[in-house]
């Protein structure tokens, strides 16, 4: 971005002024997760930097809180995670299968009513998320599912599909639909056909729609609080609860420990996305 | 078409036209066949749920259930002066029954809502009538209107009246404060209780300044991201999708302890000199902290979209612009910016959508003053567990996002919304 010489003075000041802005923004959304890391690791139960952190001093900081995280009594956040990583793997599950199988069937050219049926299988993503809260609250009450893992697993899959369909269904707008007809020319059955060669093209997208879902489901709050008991607790309503009655280190760990994975979701998101653009790319 | 053209057959025989006509309805019910599973789910669960909110939102059907006879009796009342015999007597019928079955208590509960004053006095007919004190063998009405001096007063039969049919607009009204009262007007309730309207505007409001805050942020860094070499543009591209992936509740965790009084942006601001160390400002528990958590969480959906509408916009076009003799400025302003509106559009109505429908956020960093429409709508639905004013609530909500959207879909068109 470096500016010809002739620039003239105005527009030298007005893009420096830019670059504040831009460098001031990026500060604004980046460091709010870099302030959790260091405090995690602070040795006192208060929540801001103390003097020692400050002068760097080693006796400062402890994995204390991690070890609090662990080992702690009564501690939820084993129970927590273990729900969390159950429910989001079932609800990916599920959102993949029902979304893709919709996806090829929406991306037919046959296909009738194609508008307003995108439109309601999408409308998960649009309404908004306490309202989506209350209706499948009601359903899943009227179907004895409040409160059991089935029911938050169904509930993710409601909010998860619209992510699959969207992405599989722009994956496969570069889909060359002739090698699908090439390969049942060749005696392939629809089944084997969509295993063995639909699919593989179509993997990126997939996969990087299951990464929503899975963020969507491992994120949620609004719908768990409204179906879960206390057998159902994940991540999310823990540290909800967590943060309305105390803001301990210990949720800081927890915290530090999703940045990471978040992180590690970024990279696989960012890979699969290049992948895909490559392959777009190819098809051209 | 005539049946005199010739037409065309296939091999077998069939004429073309039929012939073609089937494959095509095969290959229509087999894409519907691949999409009926998620669609058939998502009616059953979801969209069903949403038609069941309306119905639970208008239900008033429990009283109907509750007095049939009176209502029956009350039809051919005219509601100005006090009823007939018939309609205390059939009243009383239905009363005793409720009595059996232990309901009076809802029964005054819901006529208290109507009107109050029936709690009172319909313990004491209660009263009455559980010591067997009402002789049905002389006039019915001469005994109940003794019980109280209220059951002699008119407005109490005609908020009877009023509760006579199934359906009731009660709770929308009540969601815009107001009610209908006995003269079947709408009106609005005392000033001091009006608290809902505060929150719908206070909902807007927050989620339109949201939307300009995240604008006028996004728009800037999506044009950095946009027009930046790739190396550089893909690093910085990290600074915006690393917090769209990270948990939310994470983030909201992080300006807790950044806008608290001893916190890091306080100690900033005393370290500047703007503020004095013992007269740190609040800057949770209020709106202030409402919008700059918001921001911040809802930014990567302002700027996702306006970084992928600039990605297709040539630079040659700006340099087109100035080499006609624009200045920089007159480039971007009639050049660059119209071919961005789509990305605006689209990245103003994602977060407005999300913003309007925030609860999570609101609950924890706003304090009294931050709640909006959304905590309002947990709070009936798990604390005070009316859940047919949690679903008007919601309903309208929807109706809101729906008429937003609908505006979006003529301005702009839904088809350019893209997920990064």
């Amino acid at each position: 971005m470096a500016l010809p010489k002739y620039t003239e003075t105005r527009y030298r000041i007005w893009h420096y002024f830019y670059i504040a802005i831009c460098t001031f923004v990026f500060i604004f959304l980046i460091a709010p997760l870099f302030v959790i890391f260091p405090l995690s690791f602070n040795a006192e139960e208060f929540l801001v930097f103390s003097e020692g952190m400050k002068n760097l001093d080693p006796d400062a900081f402890s994995l204390r809180w991690y070890k609090d995280m662990v080992y702690g009594t009564k501690n939820p956040w084993g129970l927590a995670a273990k729900n969390s990583f159950i429910i989001a793997i079932f609800a990916t599950l599920g959102s993949v299968i029902l979304g893709t199988v919709a996806a090829l069937g929406l991306s037919s050219r046959h296909m009738p009513f194609k508008g307003i049926i995108m439109a309601t299988l999408i409308s998960p993503m649009i309404v908004p998320l306490i309202i989506s809260g209350v209706a499948i609250f009601f359903f899943m009450a009227k179907a004895g599912l409040a409160a059991t893992h089935t029911g938050i697993v169904l509930a993710h899959i409601i909010l998860g599909t619209p992510f699959v369909v969207i992405t599989v269904t722009a994956t496969l707008s570069g889909f060359d639909h002739s090698v699908t007809r090439a390969a049942a020319s060749l005696g392939s059955n629809p089944v084997n056909t969509f295993m063995k060669v639909t699919l593989p093209l179509i993997l990126p997208g997939v996969i990087s729609g299951g990464l929503f879902a899975f963020v969507t489901s491992f994120d949620e709050v609004v719908v768990v609080l409204f179906l879960a008991g206390l057998e159902n607790t994940t991540i999310p309503v823990q540290m909800w609860t967590g943060l309305r009655e105390q803001l301990s280190p210990t949720i800081l760990a927890v915290a530090t420990c999703l940045i990471v994975l978040s992180t590690l979701i970024l990279i696989s998101a960012e890979l699969l996305r290049r992948r895909s653009e490559r392959l777009r790319g190819i098809n051209r | 078409m005539s049946s005199e053209t010739k037409q065309i057959l296939t091999t077998d025989g069939i004429p073309l036209e039929i012939s073609l006509k089937k494959a095509e309805r095969k290959n229509k019910i087999k894409a519907f066949l691949l999409v009926a599973p998620l669609l058939i789910f998502l009616i059953i669960t979801y969209i069903f749920p949403i038609g069941e909110m309306f119905t639970r939102s208008i239900d008033d059907k429990m009283i109907t259930n509750m007095l049939p006879k009176t209502f029956k009796s009350m039809e051919t009342w005219d509601g100005k002066k006090l009823p007939s015999e018939e309609v205390f007597a059939s009243f009383l019928y239905d009363f005793k029954i409720l009595v059996e079955k232990k309901e009076h208590g809802k029964l005054a509960q819901r006529l208290n809502k109507e009107k109050n004053g029936f709690n009172t006095i319909t313990k004491k007919l209660f009263r009455q009538v559980k010591r067997n004190k009402i002789d049905e063998t002389q006039s019915i009405k001469e005994q109940i209107m003794k019980v109280h001096k209220r059951w002699r007063n008119v407005e109490f039969w005609q908020a009877i009246k009023r509760t006579a049919p199934p359906y009731t607009s009660a709770k929308y009204l009540k969601a815009m404060d107001m009610y209908l009262n006995e003269d079947n007007k709408i009106t609005q309730v005392s000033e001091d209780r009006r608290i809902h309207r505060i929150l719908w505007l206070r909902t807007v409001e927050v989620a339109l300044f949201v939307t300009v805050f995240c604008f006028l942020m996004g728009y800037p860094i999506a044009h950095l991201l946009a027009t930046l070499p790739m190396k550089y543009s893909n690093l910085l591209m990290i600074c915006v999708l690393l917090p769209f992936w990270t948990s939310l509740l994470v983030r909201t965790a992080s300006w807790m302890i950044l806008l608290q009084q001893q916190g890091v942006v306080n100690d900033f601001f005393v370290i500047i000199g703007l503020v004095s160390d013992d007269n740190r400002p609040e800057m949770m528990y209020n709106k202030v902290g409402t919008y700059v958590a918001m921001t911040q969480i809802l930014l990567p959906f302002m700027v996702l979209p306006l970084y992928s509408v600039m990605k297709t916009i040539s630079p040659s076009l700006m340099r087109a612009g100035k080499s006609l003799g624009g200045t920089p400025f007159v480039a971007f302003w009639k050049v660059y910016f119209p071919l961005t509106i789509p990305g605006i559009g689209a990245g103003c109505l994602l977060v407005f959508i999300l913003a309007i429908g925030y609860y999570i956020t609101p609950a924890l960093v706003g304090g009294a003053s931050g709640t909006l429409i959304s905590n309002q709508i947990a709070y009936h639905m798990k604390t005070t567990l009316d859940w047919s004013f949690a679903s008007a609530m919601g309903l309208m909500l929807l109706g809101g996002v729906l008429v937003i959207y609908w505006l979006y879909n003529k301005l702009v068109g839904v088809d350019n919304i893209k997920l990064g």
